[in-house]
């Protein structure tokens, strides 16, 4: 049930994690949106020094969250994040959860507000995989890193990498980083990498900062 | 509340079994305490329990600070005979929220309350008589000033944690800006910064009641056959309904009448609904134990309660502990709103202090704290938070 929610399969999620903790320096100030049980969090804190804050909905993961030890705010990304204060943090990680809010540009302002750099992962609909089942099939995809049947999907948005960019161009993003994730590699330099990345992370930040 | 198998006292593995009522007398002349008021208050005997045992690095210890008008009989019984188990029994014991097999729980009656602690039914030394409406003014910090002496007495440094809802999380606050290094934790439950204009304006038609109480003669009403007991009983029902949701009125008795099935058209029938009925239960129940001018004292005291006037902004008085914080509200909870406690935790964060915060959707309003079946969920979190409170303190 938890795992439908937030996190793609296991081995995808340790890369995430990885990839993601890679980009953040030691002892920074993180938030992690769609926190789930902690995870990342808790090793943020023990390996890398970092003071965490996670932000989670489910009562469930909220729970895993204070077992280990996380400090975690139950709230919901859609309704806003106003009760943190502005330039609380230096790193806000928005891990496979902004196709799932309902107007991901106010929610990516929220976040450049309270952090100083966004690290967004998101799927890229743009996956060679999902373009063939499309126009092959003729139905809505299902893959192994989106693997929800429509019905069931908690993906309210769907967006490839091209279309991320455009995003970032209409809230005025800097763009600091992209890194395609293909295969189990995060790749810097890719050939193709709207077609063969099934999901991809953004550094973002304000221009001017 | 009682469960559907019944233990005694001796047998429950979960209850914390016969507990005594404690005392010390503390602040003795000269070295009285100077209240917030100014005027000077000693010697002052604080009434307390205390559940589980100490450890040899007297690390393990948690308070509990009661709300308005509890006391400090949290958990198990004083006598086996006793009707009901202390007012948290649910939630402290062996293995529960606050599990007592593993933490040394203190609770103290507040100052100026009715339950053992020094107040206005306490003998004046200095007339021999209940000091009555002639007890100091006190405020929140004088309550909290009291029972860090007696946490000075137990012989305990920091305490591993300070608990409270309404009321007590007032305290909590206060413990945290005034005692910083005395705390590893707080946990402040269905509570805020300061009571609300609407909670004052509850608190005021109380206590209106009670003054217009022929028999409440001034606050000299201890020698007197009869007591306003009409007053109190009808502050109570008023604060009671503040403590209620429209949800848990509507669930618990709805528009049910009490001894028909008809309206009877009669003005004079007071009691026709239930909710009614529960009302008038409460209010008489509640002058069986408590004191009409400690009513007065302690509502006062609450309405007084800023945080910030008396520190500061919190963001700074709040930066002073190195505390993890748990803030809780309740979904129904209209006395304190979970903006109010959401004000506390965008405080904190502010502050860059380590900070959870969780609203448990509840229809029992302010006074979900204290029912047992919302107790499991406040239990899921308050245990690890104070687990790991205490684990991580270990480490160091």
């Amino acid at each position: 049930m938890c795992a439908k929610r937030l996190h793609m399969p296991d081995p995808l999620d340790v890369l995430t994690d990885e990839l993601i903790m890679s980009q953040i320096e030691r002892g920074s100030r993180v938030i992690d949106l769609g926190c789930g049980d902690g995870r990342l969090l808790n090793r943020l804190k023990v390996e890398h020094d970092c003071s965490v804050l996670g932000v989670e909905l489910d009562y469930k993961q909220f729970v895993a969250c204070v077992t280990r030890g996380v400090p975690v705010l139950q709230a919901n990304l859609n309704k806003g994040l106003e009760d943190i204060p502005s330039g609380s943090f230096d790193f806000a990680v928005f891990s496979q959860t902004l196709q799932q809010v309902y107007r991901p540009l106010a929610v990516l302002e929220e976040i450049l507000r309270i952090a100083r750099r966004a690290l967004v992962v998101v799927p890229n609909f743009g996956h060679w995989k999902v373009r063939l089942q499309v126009v092959m099939q003729g139905r809505a995809p299902v893959t192994d890193s989106l693997p929800y049947e429509w019905f069931e999907s908690p993906n309210v948005h769907f967006l490839t990498m091209r279309d991320f960019r455009d995003l970032a161009m209409r809230g005025n993003f800097r763009i600091v980083n992209e890194l395609p994730i293909i295969g189990n590699r995060a790749v810097g330099q890719a050939w193709l990498p709207n077609l063969r990345a099934h999901s991809a992370l953004y550094v973002l930040e304000r221009p001017g900062d | 509340m009682v469960t559907d198998i019944e233990h005694t006292p001796e047998t429950d593995p979960r209850s914390v079994g016969l507990v005594e009522k404690q005392s010390v007398t503390l602040f003795h002349p000269p070295h009285e305490l100077t209240l917030e008021g100014d005027k000077s208050l000693g010697p002052i005997t604080i009434a307390y329990e205390t559940y589980g045992q100490l450890n040899d690095a007297k690390d393990n210890a948690i308070f509990i600070c009661h709300a308005l008008t509890g006391d400090a009989h949290v958990a198990g019984r004083r006598r086996p005979e006793d009707r009901k188990p202390g007012w948290w029994d649910a939630f402290v014991g062996p293995g529960k929220g606050i599990d007592t097999s593993k933490y040394f729980v203190v609770c103290a009656n507040v100052l100026g309350g009715c339950q053992g602690t020094t107040g206005p039914t306490s003998l004046s030394p200095a007339t021999g008589e209940p000091y009555g409406i002639n007890f100091p003014f006190l405020t929140i910090a004088d309550i909290v000033r009291v029972h860090k002496a007696l946490v000075d007495y137990l012989g305990i440094e920091r305490l591993l944690g300070v608990v409270g809802g309404s009321l007590g999380g007032m305290q909590v606050l206060e413990w945290a800006a005034r005692y910083p290094d005395s705390i590893r934790s707080a946990v402040i439950l269905a509570s805020g910064p300061r009571l609300s204009p609407q909670g004052i304006a509850f608190n005021a038609v109380g206590r209106r009641a009670i003054f217009t109480d022929p028999r409440f003669r001034d606050g000299d009403y201890y020698g007197q056959e009869d007591k306003p007991q009409f007053g109190l009983a009808l502050a109570r029902m008023i604060a009671h309904i503040t403590y209620l949701s429209e949800k848990s009125i509507e669930m618990k008795f709805g528009r049910r009448l009490q001894h028909s099935n008809e309206l009877t058209y009669d003005l004079q029938r007071e009691t026709e609904f239930q909710i009614e009925s529960y009302l008038h239960y409460q209010g008489k129940r509640f002058v069986e134990r408590f004191d009409a001018n400690s009513y007065l004292l302690l509502t006062r005291a609450m309405d007084y309660f800023d945080l910030e006037e008396a520190h500061g902004p919190m963001r700074e008085s709040l930066a002073r502990t190195d505390a993890r914080f748990l803030v809780v509200s309740y979904t129904t909870d209209w006395l304190f709103p979970t903006s109010q406690s959401r004000e506390i935790v965008s405080a904190l964060l502010d502050a860059r202090r380590d900070v959870t915060f969780l609203e448990l959707d509840s229809p029992h309003g302010h006074d979900a704290f204290l029912i047992e079946s919302e107790l499991p969920m406040l239990h899921d979190v308050v245990s690890p938070f104070f687990d790991v409170t205490y684990a991580s303190h270990a480490r160091h």
